[in-house]
């Protein structure tokens, strides 16, 4: 059951993107172009994102359990350390060379065009080399957000 | 030139939020999609491994759904070169690790929690992503 509803919600998660714009990086990058061709739609994106999800989190954190785990995992990490701002500030330099943040990009790969696909390879070797390289050099694991 | 969309945007974006809040209620998961991508390229074949595949397996799948719902697909349009994906898809996958997070899990549902680890974190990939679009479309000129 867990299983399915995880497909489920994917499933949302992808039409919404789809939808929304997220996932066509002409439009992310005009987006993020202030000073040529400005396309605000993507703040609407997360206008809507953030009032759905503010407050549903705050109704279900009523609740003493998920419905189908034993807890919610929530990060618990307060530093503001370098980890955190240096990777985030590359990813973004990342985001705005190819367009396309993770969530936008895997509803693409659906489509079956050879871009996306380029570009979640990549993201994945990314994603191996820094957590081999964390590893040498922290010695653990990343946390998700 | 691409249309501003704010209505199909913000019912996109509350669709988002309504993924998340799911994943939250029934999973007790972050709806972070680097992290889920993360978790499901490196853990061991097992539950938690599962529902992470299952998730991403129906994000591909929408795009089916779109176009048996509304008889098309959604316009998708790269204008980066093969080059620019390799290397900022690179950029992301490193970025995403050593920041734990991408606009999913960092800035909608890091955001909705109110964490500033989040909100720094969303500030930051937002400001280096306008100066890098600034410089590849008007010092470069791409």
């Amino acid at each position: 059951m867990r299983i399915v509803l995880a497909f489920g919600f994917g499933l949302i998660f992808g039409c919404g993107i789809l939808i929304s714009g997220m996932g066509n990086p002409a439009k992310v990058l005009n987006f993020f172009d202030l000073a040529g061709t400005w396309d605000p739609s993507l703040a609407f994106v997360m206008g809507g994102a953030l009032t759905v999800t503010a407050i549903g989190y705050h109704l279900i954190f009523r609740m003493k359990q998920p419905l189908q785990a034993s807890s919610f995992r929530l990060p618990t990490r307060q530093e503001l350390d370098a980890k955190l701002l240096g990777g985030s500030a590359v990813f973004g330099v990342g985001w705005g060379l190819s367009g396309f943040c993770p969530g936008g990009l895997i509803p693409v790969l659906g489509i079956g065009m050879m871009e996306p696909l380029l570009t979640a390879i990549s993201i994945a070797a990314g994603i191996l080399v820094a957590r081999t390289v964390i590893r040498l050099n922290y010695g653990d694991r990343p946390a998700k957000a | 030139m691409t249309d501003f969309t704010p209505l199909l945007s913000f019912t996109g974006g509350t669709l988002i939020g309504l993924a998340a809040v799911a994943l939250m209620a029934v999973h007790g998961r972050v709806a972070g999609i680097s992290g889920i991508f993360a978790g499901a390229l490196t853990t061991k074949f097992d539950q938690e491994w599962a529902w992470r595949a299952a998730f991403l397996a129906g994000m591909v799948a929408s795009p089916l759904v779109l176009l048996a719902v509304t008889g098309q697909l959604p316009e998708i349009s790269v204008p980066s070169s093969p080059a620019l994906l390799v290397v900022g898809g690179f950029l992301t996958g490193v970025g995403v690790t050593f920041g734990s997070g991408c606009t999913s899990g960092h800035g909608v549902c890091g955001i909705s929690r109110l964490s500033v680890r989040s909100i720094m974190a969303t500030i930051t990939f937002m400001a280096t992503a306008v100066m890098t679009v600034f410089v590849v479309r008007h010092v470069l000129g791409g």
